[in-house]
C-alpha cells in the first residue's frame, strides 16, 4: 500500500476542506472491503484517504410516507434487519445474496455502488478501459459483458443491490465541492466557504443515471468527478409495487453472480400495469431492460409471459467470444425475477 | 457531473442532520431531474463549522479498546487493523491469508460485529471496541472453541481462529440457526483443507447443547 494521508470528519460540511480537486489524489473509504484489497494492489494508490464513517448524517435508516431514505454508510447488515425495508423484497435479497457475514456488517450501502469493477483484467492492474477493450475481446471475457459492450467498456458493472434499487425507482444524493457564487452571505466564522474555491454543492438523480459506461480512461464507471461522494439513497414507497432479485451463482460461496436481474412490478387485478427490469452483471452499467418490461406489461405472470420477458430482454444481447453462456443465464434471471416478484415458484434451485 | 451541476449548500449544517432528510425526499420524488436541483431547505448551525485534522503518511498515536483493555498504538494511516493486532499486540490469533478479505481467516469483532481486519484500517478503529479470537480461549475456553476441538474441526488449523469468530458471532445473532443457516452464515469463511463438515458439525454441536451462552 501506499502511504497516505488520513483524515475522518465528523460532519459533512468539514468534507470541504478535505478535497483537493485532483483526480485519484483523494480515495473515499466508506467500509473498505473493495478499497482496502485495491490499494493493497496499488490499482488505487491515493495521497489522502477519508473515512466518511464518522458523518453522523451519513449514517442510519428513515422512513415516513414518501419512502425510505438510508445513509450512505449504512452497513448491509441493517439493511437487512431493517423493518423499513420489508416493502422492498428485491433490496433484502439482493443483500442476502451476498452470502457473508463479514462483507453484510462490514460493507456500506454507499460503497456496494461505488465499488469497482470485479473486471480481472482490472484487478491485475491493467486499468479501465482504454486499450482494454481489445485485450478484453480477444482475451479470456468469459465474465464481461453481453450488452452495452461495443465501446471500450467490456467489464460488468459489480454492484448487487443497485439492479433492484434501479428497478424501484431509488434516487442518489451526491455532494461535492460547487462552483459558482454561495447561496448565503459571506462565510461566518472563517467557514470553508467560497474562499478557497471548495464550497459544497449538492445534486439529487435517479440512480438508474448514475452509472455511465466510459468512453476515455479518465472516465469512470458513475457520473461522481474526483471529491464527489454518495450521501444518500432513497426508495420511494409505493404499496402497489412486487418486486424481487434473482442471481445466478456459480456456488454457494460469496462468489459475485453470472448474471442477475431485479424486477419491479405493479399487478393490478392480475395483470401487470408497470414494470421495470433491471440486469445486472451483464453489462457496464445496471441494464434496464425495456424491451422486457414491454413484453410483460398488460399480461399476466405466468411461467410463460415470464419466459417471454426473459427471451425479450436477451434478443439484443451482443456476447464477446466466450461469454455466450451468460445470455441464457441473463434469461433465466429475467424469467425468475419476474416470477418470484409475483410470488410465483421460480422452478430451479 | 462537473462542479456547475451541484447546487450550492451551505457549510456549518448541524451534527444531526446534515442537509435535512426532509429536503433530500422532497427533491428526490418522482420529478427528480439529472442535474443538479436548487436546495430552499438549508439547515444552519449555531456554531461554526469545524475542520478536520489530516495525519499522517507518518505514524500515528491510535487508541482503541482491544479485548477489554484501551491499547494506544503507533502506526500509519495505512496500517491494516490485522498488522496492528499481530506486530504490535502480540495477537497472533486472527490470520492473515487473502489480501481482499474473502477468506474471513482475520475476522474480528468490531463495536461487536464481525469485520475482516486485513480490509479495516488500524487508525479507522480509533475509540472504537476491538474484540479477537484471543477472548474465546483460556482456561475456560468457549464452547465454540470447546466444539471445535472435539469435532476436530481443523486440519491445518490456519482459518480455524476466523471459524470460531465466525461460528460465535454467527450464533449469538442467530442461536438456534439450523444446518442449512448454519451452512449459509458461515459463507464469508474458507478452508482451504475442506474441513467444513466437521466445522458445521461443532456448531451444530454448540446449538444443541444449549451451551450457546
Amino acid at each position: 500500500m501506499k502511504a497516505f494521508e488520513y483524515a475522518a470528519p465528523r460532519r459533512e460540511s468539514e468534507l470541504a476542506g478535505l478535497f483537493s480537486g485532483r483526480p485519484g489524489a483523494t480515495a473515499v473509504l466508506a467500509g473498505g472491503t473493495d478499497l482496502v484489497g485495491l490499494m493493497k494492489k496499488m490499482i488505487v494508490a491515493p495521497d489522502r484517504v477519508v473515512n466518511i464513517k464518522e458523518i453522523a448524517s451519513l449514517y442510519g435508516i428513515s422512513a415516513d410516507s414518501a419512502g425510505v431514505t438510508v445513509g450512505a454508510v449504512t452497513r448491509l447488515d441493517e439493511m437487512l434487519d431493517s423493518a423499513d425495508l420489508d416493502a422492498f423484497p428485491a433490496v433484502k435479497q439482493a443483500i442476502r445474496g451476498i452470502n457473508s457475514m463479514q462483507l453484510q456488517s462490514q460493507g456500506t450501502i454507499g460503497g456496494e455502488l461505488c465499488q469497482r469493477p470485479r473486471c480481472w483484467y482490472f484487478r491485475n492492474g491493467c486499468g479501465l478501459p482504454t486499450e482494454l477493450g481489445r485485450m478484453v475481446e480477444r482475451g479470456d471475457n468469459r465474465y464481461h459483458a453481453i450488452f452495452g459492450n461495443r465501446g471500450p467498456a467490456k467489464y460488468v458493472s459489480a454492484s448487487r443491490i443497485a439492479p433492484a434499487l434501479v428497478a424501484l425507482g431509488a434516487s442518489v444524493r451526491i455532494v461535492g465541492p460547487a462552483s459558482g457564487e454561495a447561496v448565503e452571505g459571506p462565510p461566518k466564522n472563517g467557514a470553508p466557504v467560497a474562499q478557497d474555491g471548495n464550497a459544497l454543492g449538492e445534486a439529487i438523480m435517479p440512480l438508474a443515471d448514475f452509472f455511465v459506461t466510459p468512453r476515455a480512461p479518465h472516465q469512470g464507471e458513475t457520473v461522481l468527478d474526483p471529491d464527489q461522494i454518495v450521501t444518500h439513497i432513497h426508495i420511494p414507497r409505493d404499496e402497489q409495487i412486487a418486486s424481487a432479485t434473482y442471481e445466478v451463482r456459480q456456488s454457494e460461496g460469496p462468489e459475485y453472480p453470472l448474471a442477475a436481474a431485479a424486477a419491479a412490478l405493479r399487478i393490478e387485478a392480475g395483470v401487470v400495469t408497470e414494470a421495470r427490469i433491471v440486469l445486472g452483471q451483464v453489462a457496464p452499467v445496471p441494464w434496464v431492460s425495456e424491451a422486457a418490461a414491454a413484453a410483460i406489461v398488460g399480461q399476466a405472470v405466468t411461467p410463460e409471459s415470464a419466459r417471454a420477458a426473459g427471451e425479450a430482454a436477451v434478443a439484443r444481447a451482443t456476447p464477446l467470444s466466450q461469454n455466450r453462456y451468460k445470455v441464457q443465464l441473463a434469461r433465466v434471471s429475467v424469467e425468475r425475477a419476474i416470477l418470484q416478484a409475483a410470488g410465483l415458484e421460480t422452478g430451479g434451485f | 457531473m462537473n462542479r456547475d451541476q451541484l447546487a450550492r449548500i451551505a457549510v456549518g449544517d448541524d451534527e444531526r442532520g446534515g442537509v435535512s432528510r426532509r429536503a433530500f425526499i422532497k427533491g428526490s420524488g418522482a420529478a427528480a431531474a439529472a442535474t443538479a436541483i436548487a436546495q430552499g431547505a438549508i439547515v444552519m448551525a449555531d456554531e461554526a463549522p469545524t475542520s478536520t485534522a489530516v495525519v499522517g503518511p507518518e505514524a500515528t498515536a491510535i487508541t482503541m479498546t482491544v479485548n477489554g483493555r484501551q491499547r494506544t498504538v503507533s502506526a500509519e494511516p495505512r496500517a491494516t487493523l490485522l498488522e496492528v493486532l499481530r506486530t504490535q499486540l502480540d495477537l497472533t490469533g486472527a490470520k492473515p491469508v487473502s489480501s481482499d478479505g474473502s477468506s474471513g481467516a482475520s475476522t474480528v469483532w468490531l463495536d461487536e460485529k464481525p469485520v475482516s481486519a486485513s480490509t479495516t484500517l488500524a487508525i479507522e478503529c480509533e475509540g472504537k471496541s476491538v474484540r479477537t479470537v484471543e477472548t474465546l480461549g483460556g482456561v475456560k475456553p468457549d464452547p465454540v472453541v470447546s466444539a471445535f476441538a472435539a469435532h476436530d474441526a481443523m486440519q491445518c488449523g490456519f482459518c480455524t481462529p476466523g471459524f470460531v469468530v465466525a461460528v460465535r458471532a454467527f450464533l449469538d445473532k442467530n442461536p438456534t440457526a439450523s444446518e442449512d443457516e448454519i451452512r449459509a452464515g458461515l459463507n464469508g469463511n474458507l478452508c482451504r483443507c475442506g474441513t467444513y463438515a466437521n466445522v458445521i458439525a461443532a456448531a451444530l454441536d454448540v446449538v444443541k447443547g444449549g451451551s450457546n451462552g
